[in-house]
């Protein structure tokens, strides 16, 4: 049977979702479901990662089902995930020993706290490339061996497996207890703090620091290349391709020569910038990561800026506060006023990230006066998302030494026209979004179609990238520097909110 | 003269029971309280709920009243939710056709863009978000026209005397050449427009539904008429189906059934 189609499974941070992608990159199929977020205490954040499992169940035969296919047209599947979010389960039952522990979550704030005290906590960033901060999985494995009883000789035994999203997934995929291949990719080993930055390996001296056996660990292999064949689901189907979310947009959006970076705005928001086969340390507050690997050839790197909260804004000022039924309805909320009405939110939900950095500012609306309505504070809403990928543009100018002269963004809040205009005009470059805006799901296609030789080159996959819609900046120049000063006055206000912990995981 | 639908009149009693009182009331309790058997009572709340007159707590599994109800006199669907909703499809439309893609609701007699995805040829092309486009010169407006009676009537009291504003020598005249125009457009599903909003301008466009088949916006391509339309000067038969089919599955993600 001819196989026409590859298919992607984003795991997300909220949803899982399966797409279908023809030969040209296009969309075939889509189905997807959301998972419960767990908030059992301030600062912790869990999934359920048999919930996620059994998602996927549903929605990959699904996906085929719209299609009208059955999985012997898929020539592969590759997955897309939510990174760092640590599952530990149990290697003969395959369930999980605890709630996975998702990125967002907090509570190795003391622990991060007394690891980087110690005199050798510069190898972290030595040799992994990141700071040590609470949202890689390093410290979440060894919070959980530490308070977890038995687990840690669990562990050390072999009975206790740890994965990422995509090792858990490929892990049940492939047979779970029964002959599950225990993989990850390097592009999510890489954001472990685990991980040898050049050796693309796990790092001895790393694994001794944070005091994690490796037999736990699974194995590391380039983000494109053939890991097993699916037993279960998609049944016969190669699993060809893992990448995190964020470096499968980069691949999405054929980032492929150094310089060019793209932006996703989902949950938070993401800034990738292709580096070339050398990592470059950042000074102004960005990530050093790995982009991907292709089969054998030399891992392309990236520097990354991370905001944590975008779309998560939104989602609170309709879950929490209840002032919109549905997230694209802060558009229109926002367009019956003319602007902020000089009210600023800094969602410094748990502490800033990219370039500031402070896990201790907490979030805050500053400028309310009676005159203040509800649309002035979705127009506030959206433009937080705006102001914080400037000060990610403004560091990434001066670590690469160029300034970005586009920006190809994607994800789920790239419908919202006056978010776009917006981030056009404080960023004073044209912001380009591709046909297709599922470039996470696409990019884990992309690889994966690539492994198995569904498409041949990375010039070839270039070709389908086509424009679908652009924002050109309109802003006077004024304006945007006053903006931008009330926005950096508002920041500062969200500074040194929780103590004592003040300055902590400063890159 | 056929009876009353009796699952309409179950319906309408519970949303009676639901507006009395404290307003919040369990399955087992509107069943009881209307005599019907549980499995009934539960699925005629559960399409109350699809259609968001009603709400179900997640915590307590008691439902209410639902937003929906509320809100009945505007616009059901927020026209930002809309093109959240249907991005996809037009990228993907976009994609097979090779055109531009546009969605369009309507407001005060025209057809408002909503959504636009530019022609996927890289070349220079501007966003028309916001645009307002004339009703009865595109094939969006058609489709607006066939299938929303208030986008008709707007229509009819902008142009009270007669004439239809000309764009071209093509642009439908009358009120009555318009109403046969959209017969067929009803008889057909779809609507097109050729040299009519401007010479070498071609349109084709298909209705997005929601739930019980409501009319929330039109879908459709427009390009240069070479390419839109066949030597004959009628839409070419395969763009009308990629239109079409993309207009059903923003209609079938909206909760539009049986299109």
């Amino acid at each position: 049977m001819t196989q026409r189609y590859v298919m992607s499974i984003d795991q997300g941070t909220t949803s899982t979702r399966c797409i279908l992608f023809d030969q040209r990159g296009r969309l075939v199929s889509v189905t997807q479901r959301e998972h419960k977020q767990h908030f059992p205490r301030p600062g912790w954040v869990e999934h359920d990662a048999v919930e996620i499992w059994r998602n996927l169940e549903r929605i990959g035969p699904e996906a085929l089902a719209q299609a009208g296919i059955g999985p012997g047209e898929v020539a592969a599947v590759g997955i897309a995930n939510q990174r760092e979010t640590a599952v530990l389960w149990d290697r003969r039952t395959g369930v999980p020993v605890a709630p996975a522990v998702v990125w967002q979550d907090t509570r190795t704030d003391t622990l991060v706290d007394e690891l980087s005290r110690r005199p050798d906590a510069h190898v972290v960033r030595e040799r992994c490339g990141l700071p040590l901060a609470t949202y890689f999985s390093a410290p979440t494995v060894r919070w959980l061996l530490d308070s977890t009883d038995g687990l840690r000789e669990r562990a050390e035994r072999g009975d206790v497996l740890f994965g990422t999203m995509e090792s858990w997934l490929i892990w049940n995929l492939t047979g779970g207890p029964d002959g599950g291949v225990h993989v990850t990719d390097v592009t999510n080993a890489s954001r472990t703090l685990l991980m040898n930055l050049r050796d693309l390996d796990w790092d001895p001296v790393l694994l001794g620091f944070f005091g994690i056996p490796r037999v736990m660990l699974p194995q590391i292999r380039p983000s494109s290349e053939t890991y097993g064949t699916a037993r279960r689901v998609l049944p016969g189907v190669r699993i060809s391709a893992a990448l995190g979310d964020q470096q499968a947009a980069l691949f999405g959006q054929t980032c492929f020569h150094r310089g060019e970076a793209k932006c996703t705005y989902g949950t938070g928001a993401f800034l990738l910038l292709n580096t070339g086969t050398e990592p470059v340390a950042s000074t102004h507050g960005l990530l050093t990561t790995v982009g991907y690997q292709i089969g054998d050839q030399p891992a392309v790197y990236a520097l990354e800026g991370s905001i944590a909260v975008t779309g998560a804004l939104v989602q609170w000022f309709r879950d929490r506060l209840g002032i919109i039924s549905t997230a694209p309805e802060i558009e229109t909320l926002a367009r019956t006023v003319d602007d902020n009405g000089g009210c600023y939110i800094v969602p410094a939900f748990s502490g800033l990230f990219a370039p500031h950095w402070r896990s201790e500012a907490r979030g805050v609306i500053v400028g309310l006066t009676s005159y203040i309505t509800k649309g002035h504070l979705a127009r506030a809403v959206l433009e937080a998302t705006g102001w914080q990928t400037r000060e990610v543009v403004d560091a990434m100018n001066a670590d690469a030494g160029i300034a970005l002269t586009t920006l190809k963004v994607d994800g789920g809040m790239t419908s919202d026209n006056l978010l776009m205009q917006f981030i056009a005009d404080v960023l004073d470059v044209p912001v380009v979004r591709p046909m297709v805006a599922e470039t996470v799901s696409l990019g884990a296609a992309y690889a994966a179609g690539l492994a198995v030789g569904y498409w041949p080159d990375l010039e070839g996959l270039r070709r389908n990238w086509h424009r679908a819609a652009q924002w050109t900046p309109a802003m006077d120049p004024q304006r945007r520097e006053d903006e931008y000063d009330n926005w950096r006055r508002a920041v500062e206000r969200a500074l040194d909110w929780i103590k004592p912990t003040a300055g902590r995981a400063r890159p | 003269m056929p009876g009353p639908v009796q699952s309409i009149e179950r319906a309408a009693a519970i949303l009676r029971l639901l507006a009395q009182g404290s307003g919040r009331l369990g399955l087992t309790e509107i069943a009881n309280s209307l005599g019907l058997a549980r499995g009934t009572a539960h699925g005629i709340l559960r399409t109350l709920q699809l259609v968001g007159f009603v709400e179900q707590d997640e915590a307590t599994g008691k439902y209410q009243l639902g937003a929906a109800l509320l809100h009945l006199g505007t616009s059901y669907l927020d026209v930002n939710e809309l093109r959240s909703r249907a991005i996809n499809w037009a990228d993907a439309l976009a994609a097979r056709s090779g055109e531009a893609v546009r969605i369009g609701t309507h407001l005060q007699g025209k057809v408002l863009v909503v959504h636009h995805v530019f022609r996927p040829d890289d070349s220079l092309q501007t966003l028309d978000v916001g645009m307002l486009l004339p009703m009865h010169a595109t094939a969006i407006g058609k489709v607006l026209l066939a299938y929303d009676a208030n986008a008709a009537a707007a229509l009819h009291d902008a142009v009270q005397d007669g004439e239809l504003e000309q764009f071209t020598r093509r642009t439908v005249r009358t009120h009555r050449e318009m109403s046969r125009v959209l017969t067929t457009v009803r008889e057909h599903g779809w609507a097109s427009d050729v040299d009519e909003a401007g010479m070498g301008e071609a349109g084709v466009a298909a209705p997005i539904r929601g739930y019980g088949g409501l009319v929330v916006g039109a879908m459709g391509i427009s390009g240069a008429t070479e390419r839109i339309c066949d030597p004959g000067g009628r839409p070419r038969p395969d763009l009308v189906g990629y239109v079409r089919d993309a207009a059903r599955a923003v209609s079938r993600d909206l909760g539009a059934s049986r299109w």
